[in-house]
């Protein structure tokens, strides 16, 4: 990907960035169920 | 028969449902000139000034004083504060409903409402703060949603669903600190691409950390004044619980607003070094400055801490309004007040009576809203069937 | 100094090579990167020496764009009096300053524009011929595009109910796809505006100061102002004197608000840790309160049954003990009344011997009296 503007680059990244949150916020609880459930 | 009849009528014409039913006539006829007239035919926005008291009061004080929301609930169920069990689901409603009044002034407000949806579903500008609010905004609206509606499931009788739902409440809540934390700072933000329009003072890198840090003890005051008004109105609503509980929560969120407002000082005035703005301060701007710093930021703060030392509910409801119209007066500073400071007078704007009008009429629906509910549903008080699992 | 149309016609087939090849070079190493904007991107060069405020190019602009005309003719320079901005129907004007100094305003069409950055739906994007380009059909009316703007150039139609949208000048994009100057350029009669390359144009400024320096303020407006300009100025005055602010400083736009969206990933990624972290102690307190109070009642319940039991065993204790103390006393007190009473029977049996006979009488008298 070739970016002149900043403005592109900072599209294109925080588009991506957003994916990566929203797949962090669905990943989290699922780990912290897998991590805690054999707690007593 | 006719007694009855009498009676309901009575029931109906209380002053609050004449003076209610009144504003929502007006408040229809503004909406009814809004959208057939256009946005210019009864605001005072302009072209330098884009954005005007519906984006000033309706979305930015709006969404701060509708903090109490996050703040109660992770208190409760992440900071294990379980003595603010009861102060929970009032201050959900009331975010709740906040947040929808919110989203729905912005139908007033925006060109074409009918593409709101369009950032997040159809065309995304990742770039833009505004992208990160209308997205935060819209996840907690549902967010509030789902954790208002057991409250609702009591109300219908629908147990099992309602079971389930409370499952989610750790993940409901600290998904609304996040998503909390990234719009209230946000909304601050939204200031940050216009260093050359809004006043130096006001204008700080920090300004998303005051907007959310701020966010806080709006939230908390909010609880504590919405409590006295329940008080006053819905006494009889409220159970034993509620009761015995309102105290201890009037005098926690007093000491904790106090303490964050002291540390919110702290920060402005860090703000005020770090971009060496002192000389600004013996303006005019910079008088209105300590006005909204001392008089409705520390004053209160001082406020809150005699009244938690001692013990009286009474300065800390006080200290509430105080701080809430701190709030406010701080919102419309960034907004309006020190924005485009650097026009004529002559270009500056003011609020028309009919956006004052359409305002009151959104802060009406809320209210009226408000009492439905708390009316009818297990809000100030626990469902007697319920009350075993908590 | 206008380029032909000839040139400009080259020099735009050019560019589109230049990008449909993609053999462009690489302005940026990986990290700590430079944007240095669209390469060969088109711009306008203002020479407001040359302005004399006629008004031609605000006519061309509006018919050229089809636009509401305005109430006072534009041949009327009583207007020039006035101080005006660009508005719904008016995509560039110009103004008169002291001195008889001239200055046309409309977009700048900005390298970083601070609207497009602000944008939440890319209704407005940087067009690599250099435009800043306005798409109405995503526009929602958010209008923060304006409060962005440094310069205060786009307007919105207000008063229209249900397409209300925003408006500026577009540097007439429509007509350089089909080989033409922007409006403005076109007409004026004084040689002010120059269409061209950025690049070029900024050399071509630079040498106009560097040639009479007595007649030009040593500083190109738009070189590096918000992070630069598409339509660049000279001029024989300080810049705040027509009109335009010199303290806008060089930052572009997106690098205002990138510390502020960088904050928003970081806060996703650890706020949900913190979070937990926070609930798990919380919930660890409540249960190491819970067993320590479980503790404290069973030892509580211990104590109380060990002292219980001891006194039950104090009290069993006294109990037989006077048990047997009143047993014994029992049998004490048995046994002496036996002794006593086998004491009064010897001394009753020695009685009875001499009382016999008074016994017998007395017996027949009761009798006797009772049947009376």
């Amino acid at each position: 990907m070739e970016f002149f503007t900043l403005h592109d680059f900072m599209t294109y990244s925080k588009g991506i960035t957003y994916l990566v949150m929203g797949a962090i916020l669905i990943f989290m609880p699922l780990y912290w169920i897998y991590l805690t459930d054999r707690d007593d | 028969m006719a007694q009855e009849q009498t009676i309901a009528q009575k029931q109906y014409l209380t002053p609050f449902n004449v003076v209610a039913g009144m504003i929502i006539i007006v408040g229809l006829v503004l909406t009814i000139l809004r959208f057939t007239k256009g946005i210019g035919a009864v605001t005072n926005l302009d072209n330098n000034n884009p954005w005007g008291l519906w984006i000033g009061f309706d979305l930015l004080c709006g969404v701060s004083l509708a903090a109490g929301g996050y703040v109660t609930s992770s208190a409760c169920y992440i900071f294990g504060l379980k003595k603010y069990h009861s102060a929970v689901r009032p201050a959900i409603l009331t975010a709740f409903l906040g947040y929808a009044l919110v989203v729905f002034a912005l139908n007033y407000d925006v060109g074409r409402p009918w593409k709101l949806p369009y950032p997040i579903f159809y065309s995304q500008g990742t770039s833009s703060l505004l992208f990160e609010v209308g997205l935060c905004v819209f996840l907690y609206l549902t967010v509030l949603f789902v954790e208002f509606t057991p409250a609702a499931f009591e109300w219908l009788g629908f147990r099992k669903i309602r079971n389930w739902v409370l499952r989610l409440t750790l993940v409901l809540t600290i998904f609304g600190v996040v998503l909390s934390t990234l719009h209230q700072s946000s909304l601050g933000a939204l200031f940050l691409i216009a260093p050359s329009k809004l006043h130096p003072l006001w204008y700080s890198g920090y300004l998303h950390v005051y907007f959310f840090i701020s966010s806080m003890f709006a939230g908390m005051s909010m609880v504590i004044f919405e409590g006295t008004l329940a008080h006053r109105w819905l006494h009889d609503k409220m159970d034993d619980t509620h009761l015995a509980e309102a105290n201890g929560v009037v005098l926690g969120f007093g000491k904790a607003a106090s303490f964050i407002m002291m540390g919110y000082f702290g920060i402005k005035i860090i703000g005020i070094a770090v971009d060496n703005n002192w000389h600004y301060l013996t303006t005019g701007l910079g008088l209105w400055f300590f006005v909204e710093l001392i008089v409705f930021v520390l004053f209160p703060a001082i406020l809150y801490s005699v009244g938690s030392r001692e013990k009286k509910t009474l300065l800390i409801r006080i200290a509430a309004v105080w701080t809430i119209l701190g709030i406010i007066l701080n919102r419309l500073n960034v907004s309006l007040i020190a924005f485009n400071w650097h026009l004529p007078s002559a270009d500056r704007y003011f609020p028309s009576f009919m956006e004052i009008g359409t305002t009151i009429f959104i802060i009406t629906l809320g209210v009226v809203a408000y009492k439905f509910v708390v009316t009818r549903m297990p809000i100030l008080y626990e469902h007697p069937e319920y009350k075993e699992d908590h | 100094m206008a380029i032909s149309r000839r040139k400009f016609l080259g020099s735009l087939g050019v560019a589109i090579g230049a990008t449909t090849s993609g053999a462009l070079s690489k302005a940026y190493g990986a990290s700590n990167k430079h944007f240095k904007g669209h390469p060969d991107s088109f711009g306008v060069l203002h020479d407001t020496t040359k302005c004399i405020g006629c008004r031609k190019c605000e006519q061309a602009c509006n018919e050229v764009n089809a636009l509401d005309k305005p109430d006072r003719p534009f041949d009327d320079l009583e207007v020039l009096d006035q101080k005006r901005r660009t508005g719904e129907s008016i995509y560039t004007v110009v103004n008169k300053f002291e001195g008889n100094n001239f200055a046309k305003k409309q977009c700048n069409h900005c390298q970083e524009p601070a609207c497009a950055s602000a944008c939440f739906v890319k209704a407005l994007t940087k067009d690599k011929s250099g435009a800043v380009v306005y798409d109405e059909s995503l526009c929602v009316g958010c209008r923060y595009c304006m409060v962005a703007c440094p310069f205060n150039v786009p307007a919105y139609t207000y008063n229209d109910p249900l397409t209300p949208k925003v408006t500026k000048c577009t540097m007439c994009l429509p007509r350089l796809k089909e080989g033409k100057l922007p409006g403005c350029v076109d007409i004026c009669p004084k040689e002010a505006l120059t269409f061209g390359k950025r690049e070029d144009l900024l050399k071509i400024a630079w040498k106009r100061i560097y040639k009479r320096p007595e007649h030009y303020v040593d500083h190109v407006y738009g070189e590096h102002e918000m992070g630069g300009t598409n339509w660049l100025y000279i001029s024989s005055v300080p810049f705040e004197q027509i009109g335009m602010r010199e303290d806008l400083g060089v930052t572009p736009a997106p690098a205002m608000t990138a510390g502020a969206l960088g904050t928003v990933p970081i806060v996703v990624g650890l706020w949900p840790v913190l979070l937990t972290g926070v609930y798990a102690i919380s919930k660890r307190k409540e249960k190491i309160a819970l067993q320590e109070k479980q503790v404290a009642v069973q030892d509580a319940t211990d104590t109380a049954t060990q002292k219980m039991n001891a006194q039950l065993k104090k009290l069993r204790e006294t109990m037989t003990k006077e048990k047997e103390i009143a047993v014994l006393n029992e049998v004490k007190k048995a046994l002496e009344e036996a002794a006593k009473e086998a004491q009064e029977a010897k001394a009753a049996r020695s009685e009875t011997a001499d009382t016999d006979a008074n016994a017998v009488d007395d017996t027949v008298d009761d009798a006797g009296n009772k049947e009376e």
